[in-house]
C-alpha cells in the first residue's frame, strides 16, 4: 500500500511553525537557573513533535537539526544542564534558522546551507563546552551493527519460551508470536503444561503455559530477536542455532534456560553482519518543490456546530415558507410575515456564525512582540517590560495578517525611539524599566488596538520645528496638539536624530497609516512629553460587512459607515456661516464644521435640496476631523456586503467600496476621511 | 474489522495515522491527547491502541497505565510510537503495560504491518 505522504505535509508545516512559536514564547519566559519543568517540557514537547514528524514525512535535514535542541532542552529539563542565558539564544536562533528550514521546504527553495551549520556549530558548541559529567552522547546513536549467526550454515532453531504469568496483560499473545516465527520457517510448537495449577489455582488472566519451538530453515538470529523484542522481559527465552550436522533437539536446552537471560551458543562475526536493519530512516528525499500550501484555518469544531445548527433551521424556515406559497391564500398572510422574519433573523444568525469563522485570536499577531522586545532591549541595553492585553480579542483573519507589519513598526518605535536608557529614566524619577503596553478590545464595532509606552513622549516644539525644516508645513502656520502629533504621519517625516538600524528609515509612520488605512481603520497618537505616547489603531472587525445608513441624494443611495456618523440634524440659517475661501461651515457646539454638499461632489443633478436649510447634515468624523455631510434623507440602517470598487472599476476618492442593496441597485460605501480630504481640496 | 484510537497531539501525525489505518479497512477513532484517549476509551470499546508518548494532558504512558486498570483493556494490545533516543522510554512503557512499540520515524507500510501483526 503505498501512500502520498504529501497530503499531511501542510498540516505538518502548519503545526510545526505553531511548535516554533510555543518554543520561542516559551524560551522567552524561562528564567535564567531556576528551572521550571513545566516550562520546559513545553518546550521539549514542541522540538520533540517536529522531529518525529520531520523524520516520518521526510525531511532528514530538519530532524537531524531539531535533533540537537532536543538533546540541549532534555538535558534542560532533566536538571542535568543549567539554563543559562547564552543556551536559551543559541536556542532561540536555532528556533529562528528551523522556521526558515521549514519555511524553505514549503516554499520549495534551497535551504540556506551556512546558516544551518552556523547554528548546527552552535548547538554543537554550546552541548559539548558545558556538557555536565555523565551527560548523554550528542551524537546520533551509532548503530551497533547486530550479531548475526553465520547464517548459511544454520538449518533451524531450537526455542524454549516460558512466559512471565504477566505476559497476556501486556497485551502480547504467544500465539501471535509463532503465527510470526511460522512465516519465517516450519514451526513445531510444544507445549509445556507443567506449570499448570489445578483448576482451583488457576487464573484464568494469566498465562501459566510454557513452550518449546522448533524452527526450520536458515533464519538470521535478528528476525527471532525481532519477534520477541517486546517480550523480552515478560519471558524467559532462550534459542539455539541448529546446524545441519546436529542432531534435531537438544533436550538440555528446555532445562538450562529458566534464568532470564537469553543463551546463544554461536559465535557472532561481527564483519560479516548483513546491515539487518539498515538505516530507518524513509528513502524519500526532501520535496524539491512542495506544492506552496493553500491558505487555510484552523476553525474551533464548536463554530462549525452552530454553522450546521444554523443551516438546519434555514432549511426548516424555506420548507415551511414553501409550504405557504405552495397555495397561497389572503389568510395565510401572517404565516407568511412570520416565515419572513425567521427567515431574516436565522439568515442573520447564519452570517454571524459564517463570520465568527474568520475570526482569530489577535494573540496569532501579539506572539511575536516577546521575542521582538527580548531581542532589541538586549541590543540597546534598555529594560524594558512588554505587557499584552487583551489578547483573546478576535479579529478577522484578513486584519489579523495585515495588522502584523504595521503593528511591529510601532512596537519597534515605541522601543527604540520611546523607552529611554536606564539611566537617562532614573535621572527623570521613573523607574528603571520601561513598559510597553500593547492592548487589545472591542469598542462599538470596531478593534482597537493600542501601543502605548511611559517613556519620553513626543516634543511638539521640535515635531513642528523638523516639519518647517523639511519643508512640510508652513512656518507660520498654527498647529492645535493633536494635529502636531499627527505630523509623524507626514510622508518623508522622521524624528530620530539619527537613523538606527532598529527602526527610523525615513520609510516609517507614512507608510504604517496607509496600511492601516487600506484595512479601513484609522491610526491616531496622543503623547506627552516626558510621559510617554499612546498609539491607538481603530479597525472594523471585519472587511467583509459594514453596518451602514443609507442616505439619500436625489435619485442615488449612498452607504455611510454606521461608526463613523455622530448625529443627524436639520440647520437654521443662523448657524450657517461662508468662509472666503474655506467654503461653508456651520456651527455645531460652539465648534465651526466644514459642511460638504454630497450633490456636488457626486454630481448628483436629482438632487432634490440644494438650499441647506431644507435637506439634512450627517456630521461624521474620521480621522479626527468633523464635517457635515448635505444630504437629501436619511434611509435606513442595515448591513450590506462590502465590494470592492477598485477589483471591478478603479480606485474612486472618497468611495471605499460598492454594495448591493435589496432591490439590485448598486450603493458607493462612502470613506468619511478620503471625501474629507476631497473637500478640501 | 478492528476499531483503533490513535493518540497523538500532532495533527499531521494523528491524520497520518488514521489515514493508513482507514485505508486498510479498520475504524479509527482519534485522540488530541492522554486525557481525551482515557475519556474516549471510557465511553467506546476499541480492540487495539496506537498512542504517541509525549503529550500535553496525560502522556502516553499514563496513559497505558491507566487503561490497562480499565477490565476491557486489560488484554488488547496497546502501542507507543515512540523515538529512538526514546530507549528507556520502551522500558517505562513496558512497565506501564505496553504490549510494544513503534519507532519513529516510521512509514505507513511499516505501521500497517505492526498493527497487523497486533491484531491478526
Amino acid at each position: 500500500m503505498s501512500i502520498d505522504m504529501a497530503q499531511f505535509h501542510q498540516v505538518f508545516f502548519e503545526e510545526s511553525f505553531e511548535g516554533l512559536d510555543a518554543m520561542e514564547s516559551g524560551l522567552l519566559n524561562l528564567d535564567m537557573g531556576d528551572v521550571n519543568v513545566d516550562e520546559i517540557n513545553t518546550i521539549f514537547r514542541a522540538a520533540h513533535s517536529i522531529k518525529g514528524g520531520s523524520g516520518t514525512f521526510g525531511f532528514t535535514s530538519v530532524s537531524d537539526f531539531t535533533h540537537l535542541m532536543e538533546t540541549l532542552l532534555d538535558e534542560m529539563r532533566d536538571g542535568r544542564r543549567r539554563v543559562t542565558q547564552p543556551a536559551v539564544d543559541v536556542l532561540l536562533g536555532s528556533v529562528d534558522c528551523l522556521r526558515e528550514m521549514l519555511q524553505a521546504i514549503q516554499d520549495g527553495a534551497e535551504i540556506d546551507g551556512e546558516s544551518v551549520s552556523t547554528h548546527k556549530r552552535s548547538l554543537d558548541n554550546e552541548l559539548n563546552n558545558h556538557s555536565p559529567a555523565g551527560a548523554v552522547p550528542i551524537n546520533h546513536p551509532q548503530k551497533v551493527p547486530e550479531s548475526a549467526a553465520k547464517e548459511d550454515q544454520v538449518s533451524g532453531w531450537l526455542i524454549a519460551f516460558s512466559p512471565h504469568l504477566h505476559l497476556l496483560k501486556t497485551g502480547n499473545e504467544p500465539i501471535r508470536l509463532f503465527r510470526e516465527l511460522s512465516s519465517l520457517g516450519d514451526l513445531r510448537v510444544t507445549a509445556d503444561l507443567q506449570g499448570m495449577p489445578d483448576l482451583y489455582g488457576l487464573d484464568p488472566e494469566e498465562c501459566h503455559l510454557s513452550w518449546k519451538l522448533e524452527l526450520d530453515g536458515n533464519v538470521p538470529v535478528s528476525e527471532i530477536d525481532e519477534i520477541f523484542d517486546w517480550v523480552e522481559e515478560d519471558c524467559d527465552l532462550a534459542k539455539q542455532a541448529r546446524f545441519a550436522s546436529l542432531p534435531a533437539f537438544d533436550e538440555q536446552l528446555g532445562a538450562g534456560a529458566t534464568d532470564n537471560r537469553v543463551a546463544e551458543t554461536i559465535d557472532t562475526d561481527p564483519a560479516r553482519s548483513e546491515p539487518a536493519t539498515k538505516s530507518k530512516q524513509l528513502k524519500s528525499e526532501e520535496p524539491k518543490a512542495a506544492a506552496k500550501g493553500s491558505s487555510s484555518i484552523r476553525v474551533d469544531t464548536s463554530k462549525i456546530d452552530t454553522l450546521i445548527n444554523m443551516v438546519g433551521e434555514l432549511v426548516i424556515t424555506q420548507s415551511m415558507l414553501s409550504l405557504v406559497g405552495e397555495h397561497f391564500e389572503l389568510g395565510k398572510l401572517d404565516q407568511l410575515k412570520n416565515g419572513l422574519s425567521q427567515l431574516e433573523r436565522h439568515t442573520r444568525e447564519l452570517q454571524e456564525s459564517v463570520m465568527n469563522i474568520r475570526m482569530l485570536p489577535i494573540s496569532f499577531v501579539f506572539s511575536r512582540f516577546p521575542r521582538l522586545a527580548h531581542d532589541i532591549s538586549s541590543k540597546l541595553g534598555k529594560k524594558i517590560d512588554l505587557k499584552l492585553l487583551g489578547e483573546h480579542t478576535e479579529v478577522d483573519k484578513t486584519v489579523v495578517e495585515l495588522l502584523s507589519d504595521p503593528l511591529v513598526h510601532l512596537v519597534r518605535n515605541s522601543l527604540d525611539h520611546g523607552i529611554e536608557m536606564p539611566d537617562v529614566r532614573l535621572a527623570a524619577g521613573k523607574p528603571e524599566t520601561g513598559t510597553v503596553t500593547l492592548e487589545a478590545y472591542h469598542r462599538g464595532g470596531n478593534i482597537v488596538i493600542e501601543v502605548s509606552d511611559d517613556g519620553k513622549g513626543l516634543d511638539k516644539e521640535k515635531l513642528r520645528a523638523k516639519a518647517i525644516e523639511k519643508g512640510l508645513i508652513d512656518p507660520d502656520v498654527i498647529l492645535t496638539d493633536k494635529q502636531s502629533y499627527e505630523l509623524i504621519f507626514m510622508p518623508g517625516f522622521s524624528t530620530a536624530e539619527k537613523l538606527t538600524d532598529i527602526s527610523g528609515r525615513g520609510v516609517g509612520m507614512d507608510v504604517v497609516r496607509r496600511n492601516i488605512q487600506a484595512l479601513g481603520g484609522n491610526i491616531e497618537i496622543i503623547s506627552s512629553l516626558g510621559k510617554g505616547s499612546t498609539i491607538s489603531i481603530h479597525l472594523p472587525l471585519t472587511l467583509a460587512i459594514l453596518d451602514g445608513q443609507s442616505i439619500a441624494v436625489g435619485d442615488e443611495t449612498y452607504i455611510v459607515p454606521l461608526g463613523s456618523i455622530i448625529e443627524s440634524l436639520n440647520i437654521k440659517e443662523d448657524r450657517l456661516n461662508r468662509v472666503v475661501g474655506k467654503g461653508e461651515t456651520f456651527l455645531l457646539r460652539d465648534q465651526y464644521l466644514p459642511i460638504i454638499r454630497m450633490h456636488e461632489i457626486f454630481n448628483v443633478a436629482s438632487a432634490r435640496h440644494t438650499k441647506l436649510t431644507e435637506g439634512l447634515l450627517v456630521v461624521v468624523e474620521g480621522q479626527g476631523v468633523r464635517c457635515g455631510l448635505f444630504v437629501d434623507d436619511l434611509l435606513g440602517q442595515q448591513q450590506v456586503v462590502i465590494k470592492s470598487l477598485e477589483a471591478n472599476y478603479r480606485r474612486v476618492e472618497g468611495v471605499s467600496g460598492a454594495t448591493i442593496l435589496g432591490d439590485g441597485s448598486v450603493a458607493l460605501i462612502l470613506d468619511i476621511p478620503g471625501l474629507v480630504r476631497l473637500a478640501n481640496q | 474489522m478492528a476499531t483503533i484510537l490513535a493518540v497523538d497531539d500532532s495533527a499531521s501525525m494523528r491524520q497520518m495515522v488514521s489515514f493508513t489505518l482507514k485505508g486498510a479497512g479498520y475504524t479509527v477513532v482519534e485522540a488530541v491527547d492522554g486525557l481525551d484517549a482515557l475519556n474516549k476509551a471510557k465511553s467506546q470499546a476499541f480492540d487495539c491502541v496506537v498512542t504517541d508518548v509525549n503529550m500535553p494532558n496525560k502522556d502516553g504512558i499514563s496513559l497505558i497505565k491507566e487503561l490497562r486498570a480499565l477490565p476491557n483493556y486489560k488484554f488488547i494490545p496497546m502501542l507507543m510510537l515512540t523515538t529512538e533516543s526514546g530507549m528507556d522510554k520502551k522500558q517505562q512503557g513496558k512497565e506501564a503495560g505496553a504490549t510494544g512499540w513503534i519507532v519513529k520515524p516510521f512509514n505507513p507500510d511499516q505501521l500497517l504491518k505492526t498493527i497487523k501483526k497486533v491484531l491478526g
